[in-house]
């Protein structure tokens, strides 16, 4: 541009300065490209994103109590929980008051039903209660205190109050607590009685079973990885069907045919009492405990370990190993500290992967885990559909979603998300 | 591979001890079938080794002495074991006319390097060995099923008739069941009217989104990435609590406000959640394409005066075709396959394949589910393949040569 002699600043061929028109022509493709993307954005965030919200919500939402009992939980604000006295008459007053309205919109049976989770009890304490004092008129029929007791003798339970005190709260931190066994009580949080602690058990299960089965996935994983990675391209395309077509499988036959296999009168007791090597009257339990859970579940996400790892396989370079060998090393010295330490980034893609997706499982170990082989997630879907205890599901549900967020984290920062491959 | 290293015949001091292991080792299987597995060790060396001896220095004809050997453990097996034992004895016989000619012959060092060792060898083979073990450990679940579909009795096991190939041990009734039962039947309309439509929905954005996402200029790019697979990532059993939560209230909507079909509500919600679900796989494959893809023919194309419509339609998608349809297969089978989120959402008017199998497999326990599993085989296999040409014909469009 040495002939250029205008001092002004460039133009574009319409007259406008070109450092303009080149903005504003990126600012056009910018737009262009979320124009593109914005339907797809805008599903995502609003039947995905936000449903997921919806439940994080949930755990700690806790309105039914002081929504459906506004009077009591005000009168409840001046009673002292620890003193060990009954509530005054005040209290008892409110109460029915609040329990002649609920009546009325049938929604006394589901504070029942809510508070039940914290005492156990509380559900027919409510529902006979409602009998009773749906005849009842708060402007005449005073006093309520002995009347309640009669009804029922939780009203006389000072644990009772305690119990509606504490839930009365908008939005608690019970959920999450029951999350990791512990309670709300009015002296703050404290541990479960002995009998009911079993959800940190579970989640240490899944963690430690989770473990093992992305353990012997390596095992499995690596030997395979190796040799399609190995193998001239022919041999090994035929061997990767091999692979694929578990991975395209549904699960339910997968997890049928671990059923099949499994079961005290499957095909490998059968096969192991005709080879003689088990008794007939002593076939082996491999069903409905942890091993067939980590049995089907390493099945079932072994093609997860073998493709990453494969695809990183293909790209070390053959001569490196023959260069070592040539330097005098031996097979297990070129392995160890030639080919391993570059196989490496394929493990730990595979091991997150396998990780992440074996720690939400529910439906094998349902089917085949029995009772001692199931996973938290089969907690979260029994208090979904059997106990209906959502806000528990919801705080089990995001403590599982925060350990796969921190996974999805160092996943991220290692293999990158979007060198994620398919097939 | 052609062959590496010149081979030459191996003295009967290693053949000979070789195969008597491997007769032992089968042996032993044999013997404790029948009583006692030391007794079945030294029988099943000693005939193997007699056997090799018998072939090597008198018959001097492989040929003939593989078919005998074939012969020979046949009727063994037909006298230990009978109909399942005749087969397995023949399977045996050819094994081992093999392994003591490829023995013998020097076979297993034509196809490796001339200068390995005998451990390097043997560790060869015994690697292979293991990688064999651990194909048969992937693929053998998947075969069983096939043959115990057509069961005659309600089992899940193999029945002797079965094992004896008798004809009368095999019928087709679980299919029937499968196709004249109104529960299987409507279940499998469900998810023939719930997979495709959710897959078009997120094919149909997906591709829209990937396009976008390939441009150079997108503000904002990881995270906009992370969001759109975030449904991938986030275990199926969350993504299912929270879109109970809100699926219900949505429905609430749907049903009490505007009036809708109860029934029709339903399939909307749980085609939206499907949908949803296929997203990041549409995404990853055709952003995965979309690298691949010439930006100067859309410029070509424009500067010849096509809009950029036509030009979607003319240049760039028949192009990217082969990753947005096998994006679309993956949607498919994700939404086909898919039983949690069904699960929590839908109610039993949208009962699907995988629910109706998932029930099947808690409660009542019927081989019908395993004649779905077998045509469900069959389907995967059709899709494999389906996948596996277009991945040919894309590698074929993009100029590199496919492998």
């Amino acid at each position: 541009m040495s002939e250029e002699t205008q001092t002004g600043p460039v133009l574009a061929a319409d007259g406008r300065p070109l450092k303009q028109s080149l903005a504003r022509s990126l600012r056009n493709q910018k737009l262009r490209a979320l124009a593109l993307i914005a339907p797809l954005l805008i599903f995502v965030l609003f039947s995905f994103i936000w449903p997921i919200g919806v439940m994080l919500f949930r755990s700690v939402e806790n309105g039914e109590v002081a929504e459906t009992l506004p009077n009591t939980v005000a009168a409840l604000n001046d009673w002292d929980s620890t003193a060990g006295d009954l509530p005054p008459e005040a209290v008892y007053q409110a109460f029915t008051e609040d329990m002649v309205v609920a009546i009325a919109a049938k929604n006394h049976t589901k504070i029942g039903t809510r508070l039940n989770y914290e005492k156990t009890g509380m559900s027919s304490m409510f529902r006979r209660s409602g009998r009773t004092m749906k005849k009842w008129d708060p402007e005449t029929d005073g006093p309520f205190k002995e009347k309640l007791i009669d009804v029922h003798d939780g009203w006389g339970d000072i644990e009772t109050w305690k119990t509606i005190q504490t839930h009365s709260v908008k939005y608690t931190n019970g959920y999450f607590l029951n999350a990791v066994d512990m309670q709300r009580t009015p002296e703050g949080a404290q541990a479960q009685p002995e009998e009911k602690r079993i959800l940190v058990k579970l989640f240490g299960r899944t963690m430690w079973m989770s473990m093992i089965i992305m353990g012997s996935c390596i095992l499995l994983g690596y030997p395979v990885a190796y040799i399609l990675a190995n193998l001239p391209a022919r041999k090994a395309n035929l061997l990767m069907i091999l692979v694929l077509l578990p991975f395209w499988t549904s699960l339910l036959v997968r997890t049928s045919a671990w059923k099949v296999m499994l079961q005290q009168q499957g095909v490998i007791n059968d096969v192991l009492v005709w080879i003689g090597l088990v008794a007939d009257d002593a076939r082996l339990i491999m069903i409905n405990n942890q091993f067939g859970t980590i049995v089907a579940m390493t099945h079932i996400l072994l093609p997860f370990m073998i493709l990453p790892m494969y695809s990183v396989m293909q790209t070390i370079p053959e001569t490196y190993v023959r260069a070592s060998k040539s330097l005098g090393a031996t097979n297990w010295t070129t392995f160890w500290r030639v080919y391993f330490p570059q196989s490496v980034p394929g493990i730990g893609a595979g091991s997150i992967l396998v990780f992440i997706l074996s720690i939400g499982y529910y439906i094998t170990p349902e089917i085949v885990g029995g009772t001692k082989g199931v996973f938290i997630s089969n907690r979260i879907a029994y208090h979904i559909s059997s106990s209906l205890n959502w806000g528990l599901a919801a705080a089990l549900g995001a403590i599982l979603l925060a350990a796969v967020l921190i996974l999805y984290w160092a996943y991220d920062k290692i293999v990158g998300i979007d060198n994620v491959k398919l097939g | 591979m052609a062959a590496l290293t010149p081979i030459s015949r191996k003295p009967l001091s290693l053949v000979l001890p070789t195969v008597a292991a491997f007769g032992g080792f089968f042996g032993t299987f044999v013997g404790a079938s029948n009583g006692s597995a030391l007794f079945g060790i030294l029988i099943g060396a000693a005939l193997i080794a007699s056997l090799a001896a018998f072939y090597i220095l008198v018959l001097k004809n492989e040929q003939l002495s593989r078919w005998l050997n074939i012969a020979l453990m046949g009727v063994l097996g037909l006298v230990l074991g009978g109909i399942p034992g005749l087969v397995l004895g023949a399977l045996f016989g050819w094994f081992f006319g093999w392994l003591i000619f490829w023995m013998y012959e020097g076979r297993y060092r034509q196809h490796i390097h001339p200068y390995l060792t005998s451990g390097q060898v043997l560790w060869h083979y015994t690697f292979r060995v293991i990688c064999g073990a651990i194909f048969v450990f992937l693929i053998t679940p998947i075969l069983v099923v096939l043959p115990l579909s057509f069961n005659a009795e309600d089992f899940f096991t193999f029945t002797p008739e079965m094992l004896r190939f008798d004809p009368g041990g095999y019928s087709l009734k679980h299919y029937r069941d499968f196709f004249t039962s109104n529960e299987w039947q409507r279940s499998f309309k469900n998810s023939l009217i719930i997979a495709p439509i959710a897959t078009v929905i997120s094919v149909s954005l997906g591709t829209l989104a990937a396009i976008g996402l390939s441009q150079s200029h997108v503000p904002a790019k990881r995270a906009i990435m992370a969001i759109l697979i975030s449904p991938m990532i986030v275990p199926l059993i969350i993504s299912a609590t929270g879109m109970f939560f809100f699926y219900s209230s949505v429905g609430n909507f749907l049903e009490g406000t505007l009036g809708m079909d109860k029934t029709f509500v339903g399939y909307i919600k749980v085609i939206l959640a499907h949908a949803v679900l296929g997203v990041p796989f549409v995404i990853i494959t055709v952003t995965a394409t979309l690298v691949g893809f010439d930006r100067s023919l859309t410029r070509a194309a424009a500067n010849m005066g096509a809009n950029p419509v036509t030009t979607f339609f003319r240049v760039q998608m028949p192009l990217i075709l082969p990753g947005v349809i096998s994006g679309g297969l993956f949607a498919f089978i994700t939404s086909f396959d898919e039983v949690v989120v069904v699960l929590f959402v839908g109610s039993a008017s949208q009962k699907t394949l995988p629910w109706q199998m998932f029930t099947g497999l808690r409660e009542q326990i019927s081989p019908t589910i395993l004649a779905v599993a077998t045509i469900l085989v069959i389907i995967s296999i059709g899709l494999l393949t389906a996948i596996e040409l277009l991945r040919r014909r894309s590698e074929r469009l993009r100029g590199l040569s496919p492998s």
